[in-house]
């Protein structure tokens, strides 16, 4: 069984703990090993850059301080996590100048950091480690017909990721469509939700989140899979108040990645987090599953 | 315009602007500001450039000219949810949002952040939050901007609140880490240096 750090952050443990559950759940049967970074700390999130320039690269990286002790990938399925970790890793490498003045920051809480730590989003170690055609040999019981639209959001793909395309990113898809689901065209796929916008521009946020939910709906999904916490988050508790300012009717469950691969691996849907939905995905789900949800 | 100490002529700058773009530019990310061609392909694929005072490529034009208060008193930067479309777009290779970062760092520390403006105030929140304790209780943190800005907004937020505590997912009891002296450390230590050139 291949080794990773494990690192679930702030979101993950609380609003998307529904993603974290099915993450643990899927891992052992994927044959990856899932170890929790111990004492991690916030990342910080792309705000910390306005209110401290240092800080914001010194705080997450006392977690690679942390993890580079370990010696294995750091592995988080949170997207903003994972692009935080990346910023502190690309700019040691664009600015060389930070790096002596992280040194001594770090010095100071008995820390070191050599850029070593390879960071990788959840989605990379599934399709790149595991690959596309293992998890489909181990599906028992395959999403039959199952419209989704793949919500793959921003910083997943942005501003730098190997594993697939910036703008029209197709990876998942193909390991859905494995499974045997279909998967809808969905123009706004690599769109913002507005991230954490819908907390100071609530307007803002939810003319983004309204244009992602239609994009989905009118091209026949009826769900949409999301890997990040705060798109979860955002096109899921936020559809309310989409409906409500917009005078639509959407009623798109929003699931994790995990959660369908779970189900498709036969795992009890009860494990998955489910109930955790506010736009419950119970009835889209059972008419798809030889046993319900 | 000095550049590792050699003179260097860039076209487009006023002289007010030297001093504005040397600031900037002297903190990562912020020398992109040097780079820029005012093709205004970031301002096109903007998701939320009409909710902005001045699209992306005319902060940059700004800010070349010197207009220091009318950049940083305005909301584009806060406007930037960092998804970073403009990046992978710009011929230039310039990080946007990272730039607007700086930008957003220069408007709290001059004191020029736009009024209307709540952003400041939850990343605030928030960053303190990880100063304290290592990690980040969304519901205390909502609940300390909230108050910090607009009670009232949080009546209107209430009832998605509610759901996601009823769905168990907004936890009551808030989280520390073991670590919190290192993170005190690292914060003064920090401070102290600076994170510019």
């Amino acid at each position: 069984m291949k080794q990773y750090s494990y690192f679930p952050g702030c979101s993950v443990q609380s609003t998307a703990v529904a993603y974290d559950v099915s993450v643990r759940a899927i891992s052992a049967s994927l044959g990856i090993e899932l170890i929790d970074l111990e004492d991690w700390n916030c990342c910080g999130t792309t705000a910390y850059s306005s209110i401290d320039r240092l800080e914001s690269i010194a705080i997450p990286c006392r977690n690679l301080a942390l993890a580079e002790k370990k010696g294995l990938d750091l592995v988080t399925p949170c997207t903003a996590c994972y692009r935080t970790f990346e910023r502190v890793n690309s700019h040691l490498r664009i600015y060389p100048f930070l790096k002596p003045k992280l040194d001594r920051v770090l010095a100071a809480a008995d820390l070191e950091y050599h850029g070593k730590v390879k960071v990788r989003h959840l989605v990379d170690v599934l399709l790149n480690d595991v690959g596309v055609k293992d998890i489909a040999s181990k599906a028992v019981s395959p999403l039959q017909g199952l419209k989704v639209a793949i919500y793959y959001g921003c910083l997943l793909v942005r501003p730098r990721v190997a594993f697939d395309d910036p703008e029209n990113p197709q990876s998942l898809d193909r390991l859905l469509e494995s499974l045997g689901a279909e998967v809808v065209p969905f123009p706004d796929k690599a769109r913002c939700c507005g991230g954490s916008l819908v907390i100071s521009n609530v307007g803002l946020a939810l003319s983004l989140i309204a244009q992602i939910l239609e994009s989905a709906h009118s091209n026949g999904a009826e769900c949409i899979v999301t890997v990040c916490p705060l798109c979860q988050l955002n096109l899921d508790a936020y559809q309310g108040m989409v409906n409500s300012r917009f005078g639509t009717r959407y009623k798109l469950p929003i699931v994790f990645l995990s959660q369908l691969l779970g189900t498709a691996l036969g795992i009890e849907p009860r494990t998955l987090g489910f109930e955790r939905s506010i736009v419950s995905p119970e009835k889209v789900l059972a008419g798809h599953l030889q046993e319900g949800v | 315009m000095s550049k590792n100490g050699q003179q260097i002529a860039v076209e487009g700058y006023s002289v007010d602007g030297y001093e504005f773009v040397e600031e900037i530019a002297s903190e990562p990310g912020g020398e992109s500001i040097l780079s820029c061609a005012q093709c205004g392909t970031c301002s096109g694929s903007c998701p939320n450039v009409l909710w902005m005072d001045h699209s992306p490529r005319k902060i940059i034009a700004l800010a070349r000219a010197g207009k220091r208060e009318e950049v940083l008193s305005s909301n584009s930067m806060w406007c930037c949810a960092t998804c970073h479309l403009c990046t992978v777009r710009c011929p230039k290779g310039i990080e946007m949002p990272e730039l607007m970062h700086v930008l957003e760092w220069m408007a709290i520390r001059e004191g020029l952040v736009n009024g209307k403006v709540s952003a400041p105030a939850m990343q605030r929140t928030l960053a303190n939050a990880v100063r304290r304790q290592g990690r980040v209780h969304e519901l205390g943190l909502m609940g300390r901007f909230f108050l910090r800005t607009n009670p009232l907004a949080a009546l209107k937020m209430a009832p998605v609140g509610l759901k996601l505590l009823l769905h168990g997912r907004l936890p009551l009891r808030a989280e520390k880490i073991e670590g919190t002296d290192q993170l005190k450390a690292i914060v003064k230590e920090a401070q102290a240096i600076g994170g510019g050139k």
